[in-house]
């Protein structure tokens, strides 16, 4: 479905991705993990077809998608749902027409209507619509915030894959469990193929079987959980460390759970 | 930012239209400017008055303030102060807000929705503008003429009729002509550049503060340097046809 070809990318001299190969599946849950700056969030932006890569291709449904035209690259975006970091909500727009907003640009439904699908969109991300649907986003907690996204990029694209970049980052614990839990209700309800950037690894082992480890732009681990867990190639030793005893802890909860 | 202006002016006549955006524009850059540009007319009027009338005095030609009046602020003053005080107000505003939203990624979201911001943000700014700011002048040409007919009459004592007929005098189509043509050239200039500013801004909200700032020197800078290309050139060009 997303296929990456030794993809490099640069921000004007940086050197951000190195020639990175990897492919993700209909159906298919990766989080993709790695430090600060490693190039995460720049993978997510080349799916969506935000940036082009320098070298190789990036083939979505069997496509490149840096050779299509932008008319070309708005159909493959309705069929992938993005989830930016900090929710990335309209701040002048209401809730409800957060929600709707693509239905409110693209289609002559009738408001009224429109505001029906998003009080119900609304209600599947697990927020009591009558309560925010009129509220400013910046009226919302964070954690609110998020869902409110995730609804928006599912109203908006009826989605075959969705991203989500640090979807949990600067939330309290409750609410973190609360996007990691809608996350994974959409994955297994709606067989949508996920990609997680995170770098928050108990996020990450909740979240997913595939694993992609990305250090200084350079993949250095792609496998399942009992791979990770075995893994001593030095970055990822270097990267997991800090995380050691939550890695253990979490690993061994979804081991015995599974 | 030449190729951004171009892209701008490409997506001024493609679809989708954004009307209720344009709209929503007109009104925050027309009335929102208004009480400053009356404001600056009336001062800059009678300030401009009071130091000729006594110059103009000490030449008996006081008569003359009203031709003066016209010459200075319909095809001068009235375009230069009107678009530096949009400038100041409207394009600060317009780069602020941009910024803002690509520091929050809100530019990104709408792209991945199938948006183009330019067609959405920047058009109906740049058409806004377009309308408002040689409106805008001729509001502010109109106060500023008024401001200084209180000085020719209480502090000069012109007479009425005097600095009225001077006034039409000079009232005439290629005054009128270079007085419109400026505040349309402006209003592109104020645009680009702010939406520009907008767009390019990055390193967070320390980066949208540089962009801000940037944006009202640069369209300043620009307006006054367009200015005088445009007296020079149309002037030159004119003189002696609509002159």
């Amino acid at each position: 479905m997303i296929e990456f070809k030794n993809v490099s990318f640069a921000y004007d001299e940086k050197l951000v991705l190195k020639e990175i190969s990897f492919k993700v599946n209909a159906s298919e849950s990766l989080v993709i993990m790695g430090p600060s700056g490693s190039g995460k969030s720049t993978i997510l932006r080349l799916i969506l077809g935000l940036e082009c890569s320098q070298k190789g291709d990036i083939i979505i449904e069997g496509r490149n998608i840096c050779q299509m035209k932008e008319k070309q690259k708005r159909e493959i975006r309705k069929k992938i749902g993005m989830v930016f970091q900090d929710g990335a909500l309209f701040d002048s727009l209401s809730i409800w027409e957060n929600v709707g907003y693509y239905l409110l640009e693209h289609t002559n439904m009738p408001v009224e209507e429109i505001g029906q699908k998003a009080i119900k969109m609304l209600g599947f991300v697990g927020l009591n619509a009558q309560e925010v649907m009129d509220e400013l986003p910046e009226q919302l907690s964070g954690g609110m915030q998020r869902r409110v996204a995730i609804g928006r990029a599912l109203l908006s694209t009826n989605p075959k894959v969705m991203l989500y970049d640090e979807p949990t980052t600067g939330l309290d614990p409750q609410s973190a469990e609360n996007v990691l839990g809608l996350i994974k209700k959409l994955h297994h309800e709606r067989s949508i193929a996920t990609i997680v950037v995170t770098h928050q690894i108990a996020d990450a082992i909740a979240l997913a079987n595939r694993f992609i480890v990305i250090v200084e732009g350079e993949i250095v681990f792609d496998g399942n959980l009992e791979e990770l867990s075995r893994c001593y190639q030095p970055k990822v030793k270097e990267f997991l460390t800090p995380f050691r005893k939550s890695f253990i802890h979490v690993a061994q909860k979804k081991f015995i759970e599974t | 930012m030449f190729l951004f202006s171009l892209r701008m002016l490409a997506a001024m006549f493609s679809r989708p239209f954004y009307l209720m955006e344009t709209k929503e524009q007109l009104y925050l850059i027309g009335v929102g400017s208004l009480y400053l540009v009356v404001l600056t007319g009336i001062f800059a009027g009678q300030g401009f008055a009071l130091a000729f009338s006594v110059e103009l005095a000490f030449f008996g030609a006081k008569d003359y303030l009203g031709r003066i009046m016209v010459i200075a602020i319909v095809r001068e003053l009235g375009p230069v102060l009107t678009s530096l005080m949009i400038a100041a107000r409207v394009a600060a505003g317009i780069t602020a807000e941009l910024g803002a939203m690509k520091s929050s990624n809100q530019l990104d979201a709408m792209v991945a929705f199938g948006i183009d911001p330019i067609k959405k943000l920047a058009v109906p700014r740049l058409l806004s503008l377009i309308v408002m700011v040689p409106a805008l002048t001729i509001i502010c040409d109109v106060i500023a003429i008024l401001g200084a007919y209180l000085i020719a009459i209480f502090i000069a004592h012109v007479s009425s009729t005097v600095y009225w007929s001077a006034v039409r005098e000079k009232l005439i189509f290629g005054n009128i002509f270079i007085g419109l043509l400026k505040p349309i050239v402006f209003s592109f200039v104020i645009a680009f550049i702010s939406c520009y500013k907008g767009f390019t801004s990055a390193g967070g909200t320390k980066g949208v503060g540089r962009a801000t700032t940037d944006s009202v020197v640069l369209t300043s800078i620009t307006i006054l340097m367009v200015n005088f290309f445009i007296t020079r050139v149309v002037f030159a060009s004119l003189k002696g046809y609509i002159l």
